[in-house]
């Protein structure tokens, strides 16, 4: 197990340092950042001072070795456009993202374990096959076109909802939260719904097609003989059953739903992290998009990471089926 | 399936595919909607009233219209005008050709590099299998949206950087497709069989063991080319995809978004039925290929 353990924390930290190089690369080819960062009437001395003060004038090989220093101490640069701290300017617009990504989680896992549960007790009534209906919607149509609508409905057409942006918010440990006032609910109930969707579709699939599955098993049919309500079986019997391949999905959905968040933050104006790296690639600030696609790039080996540990430590045919190849 | 009487003749399987598919209404008026789609795309410059693309033909006296709305060029538009006063039938049309073209061009692209690399793991085993297939497992556990946001990020705007980033992003897709049915057929006799014979090993691959992959990777390519186009909008409607001149469905929802909040809805709405008629259409027909090529659903 040990041996496991740390072949895949060296894979993964061999994952680490090529997405970096390729992250660090790749930004710097796109674009001269001098051009947004001085005047365009500033003399030629004015501007090899701005190149060598942002350390443009190196070769890249030393930039990268500065930039994986730093990294590694913690320090992702300064913004050029904002000229502070990159990891301050992400921190402070994480909060926002964090909210918006787990309320839609939760209403997706939520709502559809519900819906999905009861499209697999009763497959045949309308209502099941209105809301199969619905998850088929969530699959194929594209989200941002779902938030135009929904602004449209709910903002434009009705006006109960606002349209973008957070709201009034508390601030609680110094951290501004929309979702303890009413003001700033109401501004996330459409960008929540509008994430949530795509979540909610297949949430609803994996719920119907486990219920379905588990109705039929022994163990729901001796509880029926017992003489258990059906309401019991499936709240006792059928959800737990149901509920291990959820949870697995679940988890691995949540670096999903972060880069989704950056398609609804756009469209609903709502001033979290994706919103930020769409405007920096905009203009080009390099800093943020490099500790932006690092700092994705992390949280995905450590999900991964940390589903291969709980996977091995499950079953370990895993364990053993490595060591063999 | 048991009513079918013995053939008399041996029909063509193809034949027997299309009368099978034919008996799923909805998927039968999925792929005619397809059909009919791809067919005014590609004749748009003939139907359309109007070539979107020549700035000077546009007046901005015409901008922003309404349905029904008659215009200096002396026609009715159908479904308005957009911000640019173009006839938004017109750019809808043109809109559809360039989504499809990307779609289509980015799906062949993929299949061709990912079934490549799928098929030669499976066949050639080894450190080559473990390497192609790590790469892909990691790539597969990203999700496709983010990679092609930072690719096109990273490479700019137009229309060959746009198809770069959603090959790479979807590519692994068709390798794993190809590489799960390669590693089953590899092991059947007949593979072995043309192995022992002095053909060469590339040709047992390409010409033996990759059309015998094909099944699963033509209903993958169907999913993957409606993925592309919902994509490609995606990006576009961020501002990551193709450059203003040429817009695609996805740059004309960008367009009206702002006009949105003011009630001229049609810019925004009409592009999006569209997109959303293409996009389910390719998904339903691609739904009923894999219903009947999947041998577990036969009876």
């Amino acid at each position: 197990m040990l041996g496991f353990i740390i072949q895949r924390a060296i894979q993964a930290v061999a994952v680490m340092a090529v997405m970096s190089v390729i992250v660090f690369v790749g930004v710097y080819a796109i674009g001269n950042p001098v051009d947004i960062v001085i005047p365009p009437d500033a003399t030629q001395a004015m501007r090899e001072e701005a190149i060598r003060r942002l350390g443009l004038d190196l070769p890249l090989w030393e930039q990268y070795g500065i930039f994986a220093w730093n990294l590694l101490h913690g320090d992702f640069g300064r913004s050029f456009v904002y000229n502070v701290p990159v990891l301050e300017l992400i921190g402070g617009r994480l909060p926002a993202t964090l909210e918006l990504v787990l309320i839609s989680i939760l209403f997706a896992a939520v709502t559809g374990v519900a819906l999905g549960v009861y499209a697999g007790v009763k497959p045949d009534s309308w209502l099941s096959k209105a809301i199969m209906g619905l998850s088929i919607l969530g699959f194929s149509v594209p989200s941002f076109w779902v938030g135009l609508i929904l602004i449209l409905t709910f903002a434009v057409s009705l006006g109960w909802l606002p349209a973008g942006g957070r709201g009034d918010t508390v601030t609680v440990f110094g951290i501004p939260w929309s979702f303890l006032t009413l003001d700033g609910l109401s501004h996330i109930v459409l960008p929540a719904i509008n994430l949530a969707l795509f979540k909610l579709a297949m949430m609803i699939r994996l719920a119907r097609a486990g219920t379905r599955e588990v109705m039929l098993s022994d163990t729901v049919k001796f509880a029926r003989a017992a003489g258990i309500p059906e309401g019991v079986i499936l709240r006792r019997h059928v959800l737990k059953l149901i509920s291990i391949p959820l949870i697995t999905v679940f988890g691995l959905e949540l670096g999903s739903t972060l880069a989704f968040a950056v398609v609804t933050e756009t469209i609903f104006s709502w001033p979290g992290v994706g919103k930020l790296i769409i405007d920096s690639i905009g203009v080009l600030d390099r800093p943020v998009m490099v500790a932006y696609l690092v700092l994705i790039a992390f949280l995905f080996v450590m999900i991964n990471f940390t589903v291969d540990l709980v996977f091995a430590l499950i079953d370990p045919r895993i364990r053993s089926g490595r060591q063999g190849a | 399936m048991t009513d079918i009487s013995p053939p008399q003749k041996a029909t063509p399987p193809l034949l027997l595919f299309w009368r099978e598919f034919r008996r799923n209404r909805v998927a039968a008026v999925a792929l005619g909607l397809t059909v009919l789609l791809v067919f005014v795309a590609v004749f748009a410059p003939l139907i359309a009233p109007q070539d979107p693309y020549d700035l000077g033909a546009l007046s901005l006296m015409d901008a922003r219209r309404p349905p029904g709305f008659t215009g200096s060029g002396g026609y009715t538009h159908i479904l308005g005008t957009d911000p640019q006063g173009r006839d938004l039938l017109s750019a809808i049309l043109y809109g559809l050709r360039i989504s499809i073209e990307i779609g289509i061009m980015a799906g062949a692209i993929a299949l061709a590099i990912g079934a490549t690399l799928g098929v030669v793991a499976a066949y050639l085993g080894g450190w080559v299998e473990s390497l192609i297939m790590r790469i892909v497992d990691l790539q597969l556990s990203f999700p496709a949206i983010l990679l092609a946001l930072v690719l096109s990020a990273l490479l700019g705007q137009g229309k060959a950087q746009l198809v770069t980033a959603l090959v790479a992003a979807q590519y692994a897709y068709f390798a794993r497709t190809a590489y799960g049915a390669a590693t089953s057929e590899r092991r059947k006799d007949y593979i072995e069989a043309a192995l022992a014979t002095p053909l060469h090993a590339r040709r047992v691959v390409f010409k033996h063991l990759l059309p015998n992959c094909a099944p699963p990777l033509i209903v993958v390519a169907t999913v993957q080319i409606a993925s592309s186009i919902s994509l490609e909008a995606t990006l576009s409607f961020l501002g990551l995809g193709l450059p203003v001149t040429e817009p695609s469905l996805g740059m004309l929802i960008s367009n009206g978004f702002p006009y949105m909040m003011s009630g001229r809805y049609w810019i925004s709405v009409y592009p999006g039925v569209m997109l959303i008629l293409l996009i389910m259409a390719i998904n339903i027909v691609g739904d009923q290929i894999r219903d009947q090529l999947n041998p577990r659903l036969r009876r």
